[in-house]
C-alpha cells in the first residue's frame, strides 16, 4: 500500500479548477478549492528547522545569520533570525565593559541564560505558531552544554537542528570584522575606537577558555557545517534534508571579498517607446545613446576583472555589444513572460483581459500571466543567477525591469509584497556594494531620457486586501475575492464587464 | 564580440581552463561509481566530460589477471606496468582536452600515494589544467563487502573465478594498497582543492573550491546516495490534444487517459513502495493523472512540457504549413533547436537540473510528466547523448521503472494495456529547408 493515504479515496476523480491568480490547477469540491497540500514546488521542510550558529565573537555569525535569512526568505522559505545579543541589550540597558562576559560573573551568566531562553521562546512562537519554517539562532553557543540545551529544546518541539560553526584564527580577518561591525554596535557607541577594540578583544578572551568547538567524534550524530577560515575549508556532517543541503550549498558559495555588483536594464527599446510590454525588440536611438554612455561609465569606474552578463533578448545584448568587452548570455535573465499579454499595451490588456489586469493588481507577486509567468516564478528561475553572483566578484548585469526588481529585492532584503513595485528605471545603473551586514546602493543616472515604464501600486482598496470593490448593486452585497474566483462562468462574464468600466477609472 | 569569441552559448560557460578530477581511495571505496555518475551528470548538463579508468589500461596491458600478487608493493615488474598505464592515461587526458574539446577529465585510479598525486599535480600544472581531488574514505566492512559483491565479481578480472576465491583475492588486493596509503593530509595538502567523502556521505571535508564547476561538483557529490530505491517515470494519461495530434497546450485527459490514470494507481499500489513521493508538472493533464492515485503529490513548474512558443497547440501539419523553415531546422538539430518564443531541449535540460538534483536526494519517486521532459530525465539516467535524447521513445501509457544497479541503471518498461495515440515522430530522411511537405510530414504519427 502506498503511504500517505490520508485523502478520501473517492471513486470519481476530483474536479480540477485553475486558480485565476496563480494559474495553478487545484482539486475543487462544489466550486470551492478542496484542501490541497501540493505546493508550487518541492516542499522544503516537513518540520521546521532551527539553525544554530556557533563561534567566538567576531567570527561572522551575525553576518552569516542575516545573509542566510535574506536568501531563504527570498527563495520563499519564511525565515527569521533571533540575535541573543539583542535580547541582552534590551535586558541590560547599558553595556559597561567586557567584565559582563567574564566566566565567573554569576550575575552576568544568569542574565545571559535568561536571554537565551527568551530568544528560544520566541523561536518556538515563530516556528510553531506563526508559521515560520526556519529560525536562525544567532549566539556564540560555544559550550557543549548550551548546545545540548538547544538540541533538547528542539526535540521537545519537533524542530530539526542544523549547526553552523564559524572557526577563524586569522587576526587580520578578526580585526577587520571588529572594525566593520563592532565599533558601530550600540555597545560601543560612546566609546572611542582604541578603547572599544581593547574591550572587545578582552570580551573574546572571556569565551575562549570555555570554547568547545563541534567535535568530529563527540558530535558525530549532529547535523552541522563547520566553516573554517572564511570559507577556505568546510566540514559537513549529516545533512538531513533538502533545505539543509541548500543551506550548505549557499554557505559554500558566499564570500567576503570586496566587490561591486552593477545592475541596469537594457537601453530603451522600440517597444518601450510604444508602451508595449515584453517582446524582443531592438534599442531605440536613445537606448543606443545609453549603451554608449554605459560604456564610458564602466571605463571610468575602472573595475578589476568585470564580468558582464545579459539575457538572451536582443535589447540587452545590443546594450552589451556597445561595451566592447566579452559578455555571457543567460536565458534565466530573460524578462518575465507575459504569455498572452506579450507585446500588448496596458490599455489593450485592460480592454481584452480586464479580469487578468485586476487580478495582477490584486497580488502582483503571485499573479501569473495566462501561459506566462509570475514574479514568484521569476525568483525561482533567477536563483542560480543569484548563486553565481554570490560566487563572483565584480559583475555588471544588464537585464529587464521585472528581473532587476527580483535581483534588487534579494540584495536589499525587500519583501515579496514590495518587490514588484521597486523602482528600476531605464537608463540608470545601480551599484551595489556589500557593507557591514547589508548592501550600499548608489544610483547613477546616465543622463539619457527614456520613457517611464513604472506602474505604481494601484490605490483603490485592492492591494493586499481580499475585498473586492462593489461589483454588484445590493442586495447581493460586496463580493470577496475568494468567492469571486470560484464564481460561475456567467457571473464572471458579468463581473468582467463591470470591471471594464470600474478599473478603467482607476488605471494610472 | 560575444562571449569568449566562441559560438554564443545558451547556457553560461562554466570553465575557462580544463579541469582534472582526480579520484583517491583504496579499492572498493566507490571511486568508479562516483567517476561514472559524475561524468554522466556533467555531460548531461552540457560540460563535456570523460572518465579515464587506469584499471582498464592495466587490463589492456596485462591481458590476463592472475591474482593479487600483481599489486604487491614489492612487485617491481608490475609497478613498472602500472606506472606506464597511469602515464598512458594522462596522455589521453591531454589529448582529450587539446584535440577533443573536453572540459573535464575524471582520472579514476587509487592515487593513494603522495608521490603519485604529485606527478598528477605537476602534469596538470605544466599544461594549465585545474585539479580537484575526490577522496572516498570508508572503513565500514559491510559497505565494502557489498561493493565487492556488486561490482567486483562481475569485473573482467574475476569472470572465471568462483565467488569465495574472488572475495578472498580482492581483500588481499586491498591490503596491498593499504600499507602505502596516504590520505590527503589536511595540513600538508591545505593548498590543494579537494573533497573528502567519509562513509558514503555521512560527512564531507571540502577544501579550497576554486570555481563554479568545482562548486557544482561538490554540491552534486553531497546530494547523491547509495540507498536502494526506484524512480518511476511516466507521462500524463492521453490528453484531448494528443488525440488530435496537437502539441503543447494545457488540455485535460481523454477518457482513455483517465483509464490510464486509474490503471497507474492500481499498478503503483501493486509495487508496494515505501514512502513514495509523487511529482507532477503544473499542467492539468499530469495533475489529473496524479489525482487518480489518491495520494499527496507535489507540483513542479520545472516539469512543464517544452514550450513550443508560436507553435503551441498546432499539429505538425500546421507547423509545416505555417513555419516550414522552422520545421526543417528542428529536424536538423532537434536538441538545440528553440521554437520561436519557446524553448529548446537544451533549455529544458537546464530547467530540469534542480529536478534531477532533488531526484538524487530522494528515494522512491514517481514523476508524472511529459514527452520532451521525460526524454531529458531518461537521458540523464541512461547516459544518452544530446543527439539521441530528443528521439528517445517515451510512449503514452507506459511506466518506466529505473533502479540503480552496479554502475548504471536497470530499466523496466510497463505498458498498462490502455490504448493511446502514438506521439513519437522519428527524424525524417530529408531535413533540408527546401524539402517538400510530404518529405517533412513523412514520419508524423497518425491522429484524428
Amino acid at each position: 500500500m502506498l503511504d500517505n493515504e490520508e485523502f478520501l479515496l473517492d471513486n470519481a476523480p476530483r474536479e480540477l479548477t485553475q486558480n485565476p491568480l496563480r494559474k495553478i490547477w487545484m482539486p475543487c469540491k462544489n466550486g470551492m478549492p478542496a484542501v490541497h497540500i501540493a505546493q508550487r514546488r518541492v516542499c522544503m521542510t516537513n518540520c521546521p528547522t532551527l539553525i544554530v550558529l556557533v563561534g567566538l565573537p567576531a567570527r561572522g555569525k551575525t553576518y552569516i545569520s542575516k545573509k542566510l535569512t535574506r536568501y531563504l526568505n527570498w527563495i520563499g522559505v519564511p525565515t527569521k533570525e533571533f540575535n541573543v545579543g539583542q535580547y541582552r541589550r534590551e535586558c541590560l540597558k547599558i553595556y559597561k565593559s567586557f567584565e559582563f562576559f567574564r566566566p565567573d560573573n554569576e550575575e552576568g551568566l544568569k542574565i545571559r541564560r535568561q536571554c537565551a531562553m527568551a530568544a528560544l521562546n520566541d523561536v518556538r512562537q515563530y516556528l510553531s505558531v506563526e508559521g515560520g519554517q526556519v529560525a536562525v539562532f544567532d549566539a556564540t553557543n560555544t559550550t557543549r552544554e548550551r548546545r545540548g540545551t538547544i538540541v533538547k529544546f528542539a526535540e521537545q518541539n519537533g524542530f530539526k537542528v542544523f549547526f553552523v560553526e564559524s572557526v577563524c584564527e586569522d587576526p587580520d580577518v578578526i580585526a577587520q570584522n571588529i572594525v566593520q561591525v563592532k565599533l558601530g554596535s550600540p555597545d560601543y557607541i560612546h566609546t572611542n575606537t582604541e578603547e572599544a577594540i581593547e574591550d572587545f578583544m578582552k570580551r573574546i578572551k572571556c569565551y575562549e577558555s570555555s570554547y568547545q568547538p563541534l567535535d568530529e567524534v563527540l558530535d558525530r550524530d549532529l547535523s552541522y557545517i563547520k566553516i573554517m577560515d572564511v570559507g577556505r575549508r568546510y566540514l559537513v556532517n549529516r545533512v538531513l534534508d533538502h533545505i539543509q543541503s541548500r543551506i550548505v550549498y549557499y554557505l559554500m558559495n558566499i564570500h567576503i571579498t570586496p566587490r561591486s555588483i552593477y545592475l541596469c536594464r537594457h537601453g530603451e527599446s522600440d517597444l518601450n517607446i510604444k508602451g508595449r510590454i515584453g517582446g524582443d525588440s531592438g534599442l531605440s536611438a536613445r537606448g543606443k545613446e545609453f549603451a554608449s554612455r554605459l560604456r564610458k561609465f564602466i571605463q571610468d569606474q575602472n573595475i578589476k576583472d568585470l564580468k558582464v552578463w545579459t539575457s538572451q533578448m536582443k535589447r540587452t545584448i545590443q546594450t552589451a555589444e556597445c561595451l566592447g568587452v566579452p559578455y555571457e548570455q543567460w536565458k534565466s535573465l530573460n524578462e518575465i513572460d507575459a504569455g498572452v499579454c506579450e507585446e500588448m499595451m496596458y490599455e489593450e490588456i485592460q480592454e481584452h483581459y480586464p479580469l487578468e489586469f485586476a487580478l495582477r493588481d490584486q497580488d502582483k507577486y503571485r499573479y501569473r500571466y495566462p501561459k506566462g509567468e509570475s514574479y514568484e516564478d521569476l525568483v525561482q528561475r533567477l536563483e542560480p543567477v543569484i548563486m553565481e553572483l554570490e560566487r563572483q566578484e565584480n559583475v555588471l548585469v544588464i537585464c529587464h525591469q521585472a528581473v532587476m526588481r527580483c535581483l534588487l529585492a534579494y540584495f536589499l532584503d525587500k519583501t515579496a509584497d514590495e518587490l514588484p513595485y521597486l523602482k528600476c528605471s531605464l537608463h540608470s545603473v545601480l551599484k551595489l556594494t556589500p557593507m557591514a551586514y547589508g548592501c550600499k546602493v548608489e544610483s547613477v543616472c546616465l543622463g539619457v531620457e527614456a520613457v517611464n515604464t513604472h506602474r505604481n501600486r494601484p490605490e483603490v482598496g485592492i492591494a493586499g486586501t481580499k475585498q473586492w470593490p462593489r461589483l454588484f448593486p445590493k442586495p447581493t452585497g460586496s463580493v470577496t475575492l475568494d468567492s469571486f474566483m470560484w464564481m460561475s462562468h456567467k457571473k464572471k462574464k458579468k463581473a468582467e464587464n463591470i470591471l471594464r468600466i470600474s478599473v478603467f477609472i482607476r488605471r494610472n | 564580440g560575444s562571449a569568449m569569441g566562441q559560438q554564443p552559448a545558451s547556457v553560461p560557460q562554466f570553465c575557462n581552463s580544463p579541469t582534472m578530477i582526480v579520484m583517491v581511495g583504496l579499492p572498493a571505496r566507490g571511486k568508479t561509481y562516483i567517476s561514472k555518475k559524475l561524468t554522466r551528470y556533467l555531460n548531461w548538463i552540457g560540460v563535456p566530460t570523460k572518465v579515464f579508468n587506469v584499471g582498464q589500461y592495466r587490463r589492456e596491458a596485462v591481458k590476463t589477471y592472475k591474482n593479487f600478487e600483481f599489486f604487491k608493493p614489492d612487485n617491481e615488474e608490475a609497478m613498472r606496468i602500472r606506472k606506464a598505464c597511469a602515464s598512458a592515461a594522462l596522455k589521453d587526458v591531454s589529448a582529450y582536452f587539446t584535440k577533443e574539446h573536453g572540459q573535464v577529465a575524471v582520472f579514476d585510479a587509487t592515487n593513494t600515494t603522495r608521490e603519485r598525486r604529485a606527478i598528477i599535480i605537476s602534469f596538470a600544472k605544466e599544461r594549465g589544467y585545474k585539479v580537484f581531488f575526490v577522496e572516498s574514505i570508508c572503513e565500514d566492512p559491510e559497505i565494502i563487502a557489498e561493493n565487492i559483491k556488486q561490482v567486483k565479481f562481475g569485473s573482467p578480472d574475476y569472470v572465471d573465478r568462483d565467488i569465495d576465491e574472488a572475495m578472498e583475492d580482492f581483500i588481499q588486493r586491498i591490503e596491498c594498497y593499504r600499507a602505502n596509503y596516504m590520505s590527503i593530509d589536511d595540513e600538508k595538502d591545505r593548498k590543494l582543492s579537494y573533497i573528502k567523502i567519509f562513509d558514503v556521505g555521512s560527512r564531507y571535508l571540502v577544501n579550497r573550491v576554486q570555481d563554479h564547476i568545482q562548486s557544482r561538483i561538490v554540491y552534486y557529490l553531497m546530494n547523491i546516495h547509495v540507498t536502494p530505491r526506484s524512480i518511476y517515470l511516466s507521462r500524463h494519461g492521453e490528453s484531448e490534444l494528443n488525440l488530435s495530434g496537437r502539441i503543447g497546450g494545457d488540455a485535460g485527459l481523454s477518457s482513455r487517459g483517465q483509464k490510464y490514470a486509474n490503471a497507474l494507481a492500481t499498478f503503483m499500489r501493486g509495487q508496494t513502495i515505501k514512502d513514495l513521493k509523487v511529482w507532477t508538472s503544473h499542467m492539468k493533464r499530469t495533475i489529473q493523472t496524479a489525482e487518480a492515485l489518491g495520494v499527496q503529490y507535489e507540483q513542479w513548474k520545472a516539469l512543464n512540457e517544452i514550450d513550443a512558443g508560436v507553435c503551441e497547440e498546432m499539429t505538425y501539419e500546421e507547423i509545416q504549413e505555417n513555419f516550414p523553415e522552422e520545421f526543417a531546422l528542428r529536424d536538423q538539430d532537434k536538441y538545440r533547436y528553440r521554437y520561436p518564443k519557446g524553448e529548446s531541449y537544451e533549455d529544458l535540460v537546464h530547467r530540469l537540473e534542480p529536478v534531477i538534483m532533488e531526484l538524487e536526494r530522494q528515494e522512491n519517486v514517481l514523476v508524472i510528466c511529459h514527452q520532451a521532459v521525460m526524454r531529458c530525465l531518461l537521458a540523464y539516467f541512461l547516459d544518452k547523448p544530446a543527439d539521441e535524447l530528443p528521439y528517445l521513445r517515451c510512449p503514452l501509457h507506459t511506466v518506466l521503472k529505473l533502479t540503480p544497479v552496479a554502475y548504471g541503471c536497470k530499466v523496466e518498461s510497463f505498458f498498462l494495456n490502455i490504448e493511446a495515440v502514438n506521439t513519437h515522430r522519428e527524424r525524417p530522411v530529408n531535413v533540408n529547408i527546401n524539402r517538400n511537405p510530404e518529405e517533412a510530414l513523412h514520419t508524423v504519427p497518425d491522429h484524428i
